[in-house]
C-alpha cells in the first residue's frame, strides 16, 4: 500500500520522520512555556491593579495569543491539510464575535 | 483496508489519524463540531457578559467580592499542563509507542480530574459562603451556566479518554483506534481554549472591574 512508505529507503524515511516529530515536539514545549509566561503576565496585571482601560485590552490580547498557540501548535493547525478545519473554526469564530458584540451593545440599550 | 492490521514503528504511516477514510471523515467532522462548539460557548459568554453582576438587591455578592486569584491560577495551570501532556501522548502515538501514549493520557486524565475537584470546591464555596446559587440572581444563572458547561465538557473529556484507554487496553495501536485517540485529544485542547477565555473574561476581567 502506498501510504506505508513514502521513500524508497524506509530506514531513511523512518529516521527523517523521527527527527521531524522530535523537532515538532520541541516547538510545542516552547509554545507551552510561552503560554505559561503569558498566564503569569495576565495574573500580574490583575494583582498590580491597573486601570481597566489599560488592563482589559492587554488581557484580551494575551488570551488571543494563547489561543493561537493552542490552535496552531497543540492542535496542529499549522500543518497542511487544515484548510477546511480553519474554514469551520473561523466561521464559528465570526458568529461568536457578532453574538458577543450584539449582547454587549444592545441588551441594555 | 484491514483496520486491525498490526504495525511497527517502522511501518506505521506518517499521519495515522488521516490514513483511513474513516479517520479523514472523523477529522473533518470533528472540526465542524468544534466550529459549532465555538458558537455555543460564544452565546454563553455573551449572556454572562450581559448579566454579570446583575443581582436583584444589594445584599448579593458580586464577581469581584467572590473570585480568588490563587484558585483560578491553580486551575489554569492544571488544565494548561494537561494540554501539554496530551500533546506528548500524540507525539508517542505518531511514533507508534503505545505504552508511552497510554501513560501520558493517564497523566492527562489525572490532571483533568484535579481541575474538576478544584471546580467542585469552588462552586461549593460560592454556594455556602456567598449564597451565590443558580437561582439566586441572573448573575448566578449566567455564571453557573457558562462555567458549568465548561466543567461538563471536562467531565465528558475525562470519560472519553478513560473509555478509550479501557476499551483499547489490550488491542494495541492500529489504524482503527489512532483517529479515536487523536480526535479525543483535539477535544481536550479545545476545552483548554475555552478555559483561556473563561479565566480571562470571567475571572481576571471580573476582578479588575
Amino acid at each position: 500500500m502506498a501510504h506505508e512508505s513514502t521513500s524508497a529507503n524506509p530506514k531513511v524515511n523512518y529516521e527523517y520522520r523521527r527527527r521531524k516529530a522530535r523537532d515538532e515536539m520541541r516547538g510545542q514545549v516552547t509554545s507551552f512555556a510561552m503560554m505559561i509566561f503569558m498566564t503569569f503576565i495576565a495574573f500580574i496585571i490583575v494583582i498590580a491593579d491597573f486601570d481597566k482601560f489599560y488592563a482589559f485590552p492587554v488581557l484580551l490580547v494575551l488570551a488571543a495569543a494563547q489561543v493561537v498557540l493552542q490552535l496552531y501548535y497543540f492542535m496542529h493547525m499549522s500543518h497542511k491539510g487544515h484548510g477546511t478545519a480553519a474554514l469551520f473554526l473561523y466561521s464559528g469564530a465570526l458568529i461568536a464575535f457578532v453574538t458577543i458584540l450584539t449582547f454587549l451593545t444592545i441588551v441594555w440599550w | 483496508m484491514d483496520m486491525n492490521k498490526k504495525y511497527t514503528a517502522r511501518t506505521w504511516p506518517e499521519s495515522p489519524e488521516k490514513t483511513t477514510l474513516e479517520g479523514k471523515n472523523k477529522f473533518l467532522g470533528f472540526w465542524l463540531f468544534l466550529g459549532g462548539e465555538t458558537v455555543l460557548f460564544a452565546s454563553l459568554f455573551a449572556t454572562y457578559l450581559a448579566l454579570k453582576d446583575k443581582v436583584p438587591s444589594n445584599d448579593h455578592y458580586l464577581a469581584a467580592d467572590m473570585f480568588e486569584l490563587p484558585l483560578v491560577f491553580i486551575m489554569t495551570m492544571l488544565l494548561l499542563t494537561s494540554s501539554l501532556t496530551s500533546v506528548y501522548a500524540m507525539y508517542h502515538m505518531k511514533n507508534h509507542n503505545y505504552q508511552k501514549m497510554q501513560t501520558w493520557l493517564l497523566i492527562t486524565v489525572l490532571l483533568g480530574l484535579g481541575f474538576l475537584c478544584f471546580e467542585i470546591y469552588e462552586f461549593n464555596h460560592y454556594v455556602h459562603e456567598f449564597h451565590h446559587t443558580f437561582t439566586s440572581s441572573a448573575f448566578g444563572s449566567a455564571f453557573y451556566t457558562l462555567v458549568g458547561f465548561h466543567g461538563a465538557h471536562v467531565v465528558v473529556g475525562l470519560g472519553w479518554f478513560t473509555l478509550l484507554l479501557v476499551r483499547n487496553a489490550k488491542r494495541g495501536l492500529n489504524l482503527y483506534n489512532a483517529p479515536k485517540f487523536f480526535v479525543a485529544s483535539l477535544y481536550w485542547h479545545f476545552i483548554d481554549v475555552v478555559w483561556v477565555f473563561i479565566f480571562t473574561v470571567v475571572y481576571l476581567m471580573g476582578m479588575v472591574g
